[in-house]
C-alpha cells in the first residue's frame, strides 16, 4: 500500500475524531449520537493502516476489489445513519405534536377571552 | 343530569363558511358545546369562529387534520366530557345528522356512530378515482370489521368517552385516521356502527384528497391495516 495512501488515511480519520471529540466538549453534539462517529473514525484509522485487514475482509465477503468492499461499507453505514435519524425524527414529531396539542388545550380562547386581549396571537 | 356534549369542528382556512356551520350546529344540538380546533389557519377562521359563542383551540402551526380532531378529543377527555360529536367546518356535513349520531351513542347501541353517505343512495358526484378508492376500503373494512361498513372514510362520527379515552393515546394516526381506525377500534372491542346522514360536495376550500396524496392514501392503509392487525397493544 502506498504511504500517501496511509497518509491520507490517518489524516482523515484523526480529523474526525478530533471533531467529535471537539463537538462533544462544545456540547454542540450528544454523547449518545457521538460513539456510532467515533466508531466511523477509528475503523477509518484502522483500515487505512493495515490494508492487510482490508484484503482480508475483501476476501472474507467474497468481493472483487478491496475499493467495493469500502463502498460497499461506506454506503451501508450511512444508510444505517439515515434510518438511525428517521427513528429520531418519528419520535420528535410526536413529542412537537403532543407539545403542541397541549398548548392549544392548555389556552382555550373564547369571546370573553378575545375582549380581554384584543388582537390576540395566542403568544406562542 | 344533562349530558356534556362537545361538538368538534377542525378547521383549516374555513373564515367563509365556519359561521354558517356553527349556525348550522348551534340550531341542530344548542346544548352542545362547539370547540373549533384551528389548524393553523393563515386567513380569519379564528376572528370568524369567535363571533360565536365556541370554544376555539389554536394550534400553533398547521399539523394536519388528525392532530387537529386529536387536539380536540384531548381537550374533551380533560373536560370529562360524555359525548363527542364530529363535523368538518367546511359545511361538507350537514348538522341536520348530528341528532342522529348520538342517539345511537347516547342510546348505548355503539361506542362510535358514523356518519355514512352511501346508507340512502349516492349523494352527490364523487370522481372516479376517488370512489374507486372508497369502494376498496369499503371492501376491507367491511370484511376485517365482520360486518359491512358502507363510508369507513367519513369524518361525521359521534363517540361516547371510552372512545375519546382511546383516540388520546398516541396510537392514534395522525396523519390520515381513517379505515385503520375502525380496525383499530374494532380490535380493541369498541361497537361501531353506522347511519345515513346527508353530505354535500365540498363548495369551497382544498380537499384533503388532491395531488398525490390519494396515492400515499393507499400506500397508508395498505401498510397500516395489515401492520394494525399485527400490533399487539394493550
Amino acid at each position: 500500500m502506498d504511504i500517501r495512501q496511509k497518509i491520507l488515511a490517518a489524516v482523515c480519520g484523526v480529523s474526525l475524531l478530533l471533531v467529535i471529540i471537539e463537538l462533544v466538549r462544545r456540547r454542540k453534539l450528544r454523547v449518545e449520537y457521538s460513539w456510532l462517529w467515533i466508531l466511523a473514525g477509528l475503523t477509518i484509522l484502522v483500515i487505512g493502516m493495515n490494508y492487510g485487514l482490508l484484503q482480508w475482509i475483501t476476501n472474507f465477503i467474497g468481493a472483487g476489489f478491496t475499493s467495493s468492499t469500502l463502498f460497499f461499507f461506506g454506503i451501508f453505514f450511512v444508510l444505517a445513519l439515515c434510518l438511525q435519524f428517521s427513528v429520531k425524527i418519528s419520535k420528535l414529531e410526536t413529542q412537537v405534536k403532543n407539545l403542541a396539542q397541549e398548548l392549544a388545550v392548555q389556552r382555550p380562547q373564547t369571546q370573553d377571552s378575545r375582549k380581554e386581549a384584543p388582537e390576540g396571537d395566542p403568544g406562542v | 343530569m344533562t349530558p356534556n356534549i362537545i361538538v368538534l369542528m377542525p378547521a383549516y382556512n374555513e373564515a367563509h363558511r365556519i359561521g354558517a356551520v356553527i349556525d348550522g350546529v348551534r340550531s341542530a344540538l344548542p346544548q352542545g358545546r362547539i370547540v373549533v380546533v384551528d389548524d393553523g389557519s393563515t386567513d380569519d377562521t379564528v376572528a370568524r369562529a369567535l363571533d360565536y359563542d365556541v370554544t376555539v383551540l389554536r394550534l400553533p402551526f398547521n399539523m394536519g387534520y388528525g392532530v387537529a380532531l386529536q387536539t380536540g378529543y384531548k381537550f374533551a377527555v380533560a373536560q370529562r366530557a360524555d359525548y363527542l360529536v364530529q363535523l368538518d367546518a367546511d359545511g361538507q356535513h350537514d348538522p341536520a345528522g348530528i341528532a342522529r349520531l348520538l342517539e345511537r351513542v347516547q342510546g348505548d347501541a355503539c361506542d362510535i356512530c358514523i356518519g355514512s353517505r352511501f346508507l340512502e343512495g349516492q349523494p352527490y358526484r364523487i370522481p372516479f378515482t376517488r370512489r374507486l378508492g372508497m369502494a376498496l376500503f369499503r371492501r376491507v373494512a367491511s370484511r376485517l370489521l365482520g360486518k359491512t361498513v358502507t363510508d369507513p372514510t367519513s369524518g361525521f362520527q359521534a363517540m361516547n368517552r371510552r372512545v375519546l379515552e382511546f383516540f388520546s393515546r398516541d396510537s392514534y394516526p395522525v396523519d390520515y385516521p381513517d379505515v385503520d381506525v375502525l380496525v383499530m377500534l374494532h380490535r380493541h372491542g369498541f361497537r361501531i356502527s353506522e347511519v345515513p346522514v346527508q353530505m354535500h360536495a365540498r363548495a369551497s376550500g382544498v380537499s384533503l384528497h388532491r395531488g398525490l396524496r390519494p396515492v400515499y392514501y393507499l400506500f397508508k392503509m395498505g401498510l397500516d391495516i395489515p401492520l394494525n392487525l399485527m400490533r399487539r397493544e394493550k
